[in-house]
C-alpha cells in the first residue's frame, strides 16, 4: 500500500527488526513502528476502547491517538512516535488497557 | 430584521440548556452563540454532578443543587430520546477524600452544616480509609478518611452540550453560530441583538454568556459582576472501568479515560496549562490512587469558569427592562436540568423561579 521513497545511498542504512503479532518486520533504522507496519501493509493497529472497532493511524504526529499498539508489554503506545527498535515485541491493541488497582504503582 | 419569542445570547452550558428549555415551551427562539472563540467554560467542566459541597449558608442554592441532582436521570434519558446522544450520566454517590485529620474534620463539619441547614434533605457519610477501599478499589494509604453523599453523580459535559444544541435545533430553535453581540438594546418593549451579521429582535432576552455578561448585562439594566476562574484538567489513556464512583478530584468517563482535576487559580483571561498546577493535580491524584502512575496522560487544557463574589450563581431580572434576564453560575453541568426544566419553564412565562429569588445580584449591593 505505502512505499519508502529511497533515496540515494539509502541502501546503506542499517536495518532493525522487530514483531508484529509474531511476524518479523525489518525496516531502515530510524523508521517509526507506523511507518513500519503501513509499509507492511498493516492498516488495523488496535481495536477500540469501546466499540472493539479496528483503528489505524490518522495524523501520524502524535495527535490522535488512533495508531494505538502494545509494545513490549506496555498499552496504549503510539506507534508514529515511537523509533522501531531491534527485538521489539509489538502488539495490537486490543480494547482498553488493564491498569492494576493492586499494584502500588512505580516508583 | 428576525423576529422570535425569545433570544438567549450564549450557546454554552446555560444558554444551551435554556434555550433547549424555551422551545420545548413552545416558544420560537434564538440562540446566539459566539462560537469556537468563546472561553466557553463548559469546556472546563469537571462533568460532576455535585451535590456534597454545595450551598454551604445558602440553603436555598443547596435545594436547587439537591432538585437538579434528582432531576438528572430524566433529564438524561430525555435527551438521549430526542438526540441519540447518551451523555453518560449516572449517580450512584460521589466521594471527596482527605489527607490529613484537620481536612477530613474540616469536611465532616461541612457536611454536617449542609445536613442541618437543609432539614435532614441531605444525606451524607463519613467513612475511613479502610470503608472508603470498599468502594475505590486501589485507595492510596495517604487518604486519610472522606465523605460520601449518595445524591452526587457525574456525566460527559462536552456529550452534554452536543445533546443540548441539537435537542435545541431538533425542535426547531434558531442557532446562529459566530455571532458574537456587538449591541443590545431595548426599544418599544422589545428587545434587539446586534451582531456583525444580523439584527434579530424578541419580546424576551435572555443573557448567558458567561463572562461576557459582565459588559453586556448593564446595557440592559442589570449588573453581573462575574469573574474568570481558571481551571486545569489532564485526562489519561482510555482503561479498563475500576472507578465505579467518582471523587472530587478522579472520575473514570464511561469511556474508560480519567480526568484529573481540577485547579482554581485567579489569573485573569489566561487559560493555557502550567507545569506546577499541572504537577499539583496529577501528584494529588496518584496520591489517592497511586497505581495512577502507571496511566499515561493524554491531554492537558485550561479553561475559564465562571465565578461569582460568592459562588453561587446568580439569576437577575431588569427593573427597567421588563422581559430581559441575565443568568451566570459556575456548576452548569450540575444545574442543567433545573435550568433546561424549571428556570425555562418560568422564563418562558416571563419570570424567574421562586426558588431562586435570594439569587439575585441584588444580594451584593445589600448594606
Amino acid at each position: 500500500m505505502l512505499r519508502r521513497i529511497v533515496k540515494g545511498g539509502m541502501a546503506a542504512v542499517p536495518s532493525v527488526t522487530f514483531t508484529f503479532e509474531g511476524q518479523a518486520v525489518t525496516v531502515p533504522a530510524g523508521t517509526t513502528v507506523a511507518a513500519a507496519l503501513l509499509q507492511e501493509g498493516v492498516s488495523a493497529f488496535r481495536d477500540t476502547a469501546v466499540g472493539n472497532r479496528p483503528r489505524g493511524p490518522y495524523c501520524m504526529m502524535g495527535v490522535c491517538f488512533d495508531c494505538l499498539v502494545e509494545i513490549d508489554g506496555r498499552a496504549n503506545r503510539q506507534a508514529c512516535l515511537t523509533v522501531a527498535r531491534d527485538g521489539m515485541t509489538v502488539r495490537r491493541q486490543r480494547g482498553a488497557a488493564l491498569l492494576d488497582p493492586g499494584a502500588e504503582g512505580g516508583e | 430584521m428576525k423576529s422570535f419569542d425569545a433570544i438567549v445570547v450564549g450557546g454554552g452550558m446555560l444558554g444551551g440548556a435554556v434555550a433547549y428549555g424555551l422551545v420545548r415551551a413552545g416558544l420560537r427562539c434564538a440562540l446566539v452563540d459566539e462560537g469556537d472563540v468563546a472561553f466557553r467554560a463548559a469546556r472546563g467542566n469537571f462533568g460532576l454532578v455535585w451535590v456534597q459541597s454545595k450551598g454551604d449558608g445558602c440553603p436555598d442554592y443547596a435545594a436547587w443543587t439537591r432538585r437538579s441532582s434528582d432531576d438528572w436521570p430524566d433529564f438524561a434519558e430525555e435527551l438521549r430520546d430526542r438526540t441519540g446522544v447518551d451523555v453518560g450520566h449516572s449517580r450512584r454517590g460521589g466521594f471527596d477524600l482527605s489527607f490529613t485529620p484537620e481536612e477530613l474534620e474540616k469536611r465532616a463539619d461541612l457536611m454536617k452544616r449542609l445536613h442541618n441547614q437543609a432539614g435532614g434533605a441531605f444525606r451524607f457519610e463519613m467513612l475511613d480509609n479502610r470503608q472508603l477501599r470498599d468502594a475505590l478499589p486501589g485507595l492510596g494509604p495517604e487518604v486519610v478518611g472522606g465523605s460520601f453523599c449518595p445524591l452526587d453523580g457525574h456525566a460527559n459535559s462536552l456529550y452534554l452540550l452536543r445533546a443540548l444544541h441539537a435537542a435545541f435545533q431538533g425542535l426547531g430553535g434558531a442557532y446562529y453560530p459566530g455571532s458574537a453581540v456587538t449591541k443590545l438594546a431595548a426599544r418599544n418593549g422589545a428587545f434587539e441583538v446586534q451582531t456583525a451579521l444580523h439584527t434579530l429582535s424578541a419580546g424576551r432576552v435572555v443573557l448567558a454568556a458567561g463572562l461576557a455578561n459582565r459588559e453586556l448585562a448593564p446595557q440592559l439594566g442589570m449588573d453581573m459582576p462575574v469573574f474568570p476562574l481558571r481551571g486545569q484538567i489532564m485526562v489519561t489513556e482510555r482503561v479498563r472501568p475500576f472507578l465505579e464512583y467518582p471523587t472530587a478530584h478522579v472520575r473514570q468517563t464511561t469511556e474508560g479515560g480519567l480526568l484529573l482535576g481540577d485547579s482554581k487559580e485567579d489569573v485573569g483571561f489566561d487559560d493555557g496549562t502550567t507545569a506546577p498546577v499541572m504537577k499539583e493535580i496529577a501528584g494529588r491524584a496518584t496520591r489517592a490512587f497511586p497505581f495512577l502512575k502507571e496511566a499515561k496522560v493524554v491531554r492537558a487544557w485550561g479553561a475559564l469558569r465562571v465565578m461569582t463574589p460568592d459562588g453561587f450563581p446568580i439569576y437577575a431580572r431588569s427593573e427597567v427592562h421588563p422581559g430581559a434576564f441575565a443568568i451566570a453560575c459556575h456548576s452548569g453541568v450540575t444545574l442543567a436540568a433545573v435550568h433546561a426544566g424549571p428556570m425555562a419553564d418560568c422564563l418562558a412565562g416571563g419570570r424567574l423561579p421562586d426558588a431562586v429569588a435570594v439569587l439575585g445580584p441584588e444580594r451584593f449591593h445589600a448594606a
